[in-house]
């Protein structure tokens, strides 16, 4: 199977005891300037290449492009040694991982984002007292009706037509949570009433297809803005997912949705599994706990999301039989493994599955505290899963306890906090800014430039994510003394 | 001060649990450990929960998103 480049965008939420203290914007902005381990104080993020307006579906929306001037771009934009990026993004701090090659590297690099995100906080809570003091939740709601994003990333063929990534997708999309879900305690958006839910995200989705990422959601956001060469590639921009703790979890739904994508680009194609309405779907399907609930199909059928699950399964363990990449072979086995016991008993997957995971959790606490629902410690619980500091998030403290499983050591977190990936142009990015810090001008997914003095700037565009790897450019970079001597390498 | 101390006495315990189990892994019985692993688990969640969860969870607030 071909490389398949994917990276994640999670926005966090900011909270304080004094609520009125956070003002978002500038506390966004306090906290990622409070980043202290960055190459170069200076690089610029370049914004050139960028039109998050234009739309798969072959136009332009009306919009104003982002192109803010030097001093208000540093302070928006910070560029990490690992090849991503943190920035402020609206009323939010986000972290983009760079480019990975797998879904086993996606899961460090995005991991890593939760303590690049709490070394944010610790050095910001230095210049703040007792109650205005922030905490920071990756996580999808605020439990009254506003969400912010987790967005994934797919690189995929240009001649691969959007139309039918829809039609092949949204089934998936729909019925994925049951492993990719989040848990979420109440509902919220005027949806139906639930005690938990398995998303976050599901009552935020009203359309099937648009461009919108903050009003009226879709399912299959059109964003056509590739970050790449556009004759050759398209991104798929996925925003119906939820930002997960779990590494597990985030791991199985990225490697999945990175398989099906594959197959259907390589002409397999997944039929009989239309959804009659996927709107009302995938709300339904966030409700149902015990994964037992028939959803209608276009054709007529009635089927459960598990069984809409493991006809994509078992599409992929057809196409994958003879693949010998560990990576893909392991995401089939672990799918099917997970779908199995979503069939037979959910709460055998409470190591695994973070809606599963939560959901053990504050049932085990309602029971000793004899409490329900409606108390507000378990709305507390609901938040305070995803707080990213280790001494007070929920989640970590289930690590800490080991009743969570891992794929990640902090061996591999202190790499991938310092390190690009090997494999994709991430690598080119990483290692100019920690080589030549004073010299990156700015640089942003598909471009490089260089500051060469005498007010020249001289661009290196990135076009192919696949390029730029340790491989091909490697030893061209460890040659180079230079920027000079690199960009005349470069050049020949 | 006071709530420090007792975390830090909780932590001891924890501590002396978690070596009682390593130097006798065998001998504590699989269910039993569980259970206790997570009453301190309950006990931790009591400890580092946000005091006034209700007035917390009612001003979290975030706008502007995505």
């Amino acid at each position: 199977m071909m490389k398949r480049i994917l990276g994640t965008e999670t926005e966090f939420g900011i909270g304080a005891k004094n609520s009125e203290s956070v003002d978002p914007v500038s506390s966004s902005i306090l906290l990622i300037n409070s980043y202290p381990f960055l190459p170069s104080s200076s690089a610029l993020w370049d914004y050139e290449n960028e039109n998050p307006l234009l739309d798969a579906r072959g136009f332009e929306a009306d919009g104003e492009r982002e192109r803010p001037g030097p001093e208000y771009n540093r302070l928006l934009n910070k560029l990490l040694p690992n090849g991503g990026r943190l920035y402020v993004d609206g009323a939010h701090p986000e972290y983009s991982t760079p480019e990975c090659s797998n879904a086993r590297d996606l899961v460090a690099y995005e991991k890593v984002g939760e303590r690049i995100m709490e070394t944010c906080l610790e050095m910001a809570s230095r210049l703040k007292r007792g109650e205005d003091r922030f905490s920071i939740y990756k996580n999808n709601t605020d439990g009254k009706g506003n969400s912010y994003g987790y967005h994934e990333n797919y690189l995929v063929a240009r001649d691969l037509p959007f139309d039918k990534i829809v039609a092949q997708m949204i089934p998936f999309f729909v019925t994925r949570q049951i492993f990719a879900g989040a848990g979420k305690v109440g509902s919220e958006n005027k949806t139906d009433f639930a005690h938990y839910q398995i998303s976050q995200r599901a009552d935020f989705f009203e359309v099937l297809v648009d461009l919108n990422t903050m009003v009226k959601r879709p399912i299959m956001n059109t964003r056509d803005e590739p970050h790449a060469d556009p004759a050759r590639y398209r991104r798929l921009h996925v925003i119906v997912g939820d930002a997960n703790m779990s590494e597990y979890t985030t791991y199985l739904k990225v490697g999945a949705t990175a398989l099906i994508l594959a197959m259907i680009e390589e002409g397999r194609e997944v039929a009989g599994v239309d959804i009659e309405n996927p709107i009302g779907g995938i709300k339904e399907v966030s409700r149902d706990l015990t994964l037992k609930k028939k959803i209608k199909l276009s054709r007529g059928a009635e089927w459960t999301a598990v069984e809409i699950q493991r006809t994509y399964l078992e599409q992929a363990e057809t196409h994958y039989a003879r693949s010998s990449d560990p990576v893909t072979q392991d995401i089939l086995k672990q799918w099917r493994d997970v779908l199995d016991k979503l069939e037979k008993d959910p709460m055998q997957l409470s190591r695994k599955v973070d809606w599963i995971i939560k959901k053990q959790l504050i049932e085990s606490y309602m029971e000793r505290k004899k409490c329900d629902w409606k108390d507000p410690r378990v709305s507390m619980m609901d938040l305070q899963y995803h707080d990213v500091r280790q001494d007070k998030g929920l989640y970590y403290a289930l690590e800490r306890g080991n009743f969570v499983d891992k794929l990640t050591t902090p061996e591999i977190l202190a790499d991938a906090q310092e390190n690009p990936p090997k494999d994709t142009r991430a690598y080119f990015r990483g290692t100019c800014l920690k080589k030549f810090p004073k010299e990156v001008y700015a640089a942003s997914w598909s471009s490089i430039l260089f500051d060469v003095g005498n007010t020249t700037i001289k661009k290196v565009p990135l076009l192919d994510p696949l390029k730029g790897s340790q491989a091909l450019v490697g030893p061209l970079l460890k040659g180079a003394r230079t920027v000079e001597e690199l960009l005349a390498t470069i050049a020949t | 001060m006071a709530k420090q101390d007792k975390k830090r006495e909780k932590k001891k315990d924890v501590d002396k649990k978690d070596e009682a189990a390593g130097a006798n892994p065998e001998v504590v019985e699989k269910g039993k450990k569980l259970k206790e692993d997570l009453d301190t688990l309950m006990d931790e969640i009591d400890d580092v929960l946000e005091e006034n969860a209700e007035e917390f969870v009612k001003n979290y607030v975030q706008k502007g998103g995505e």
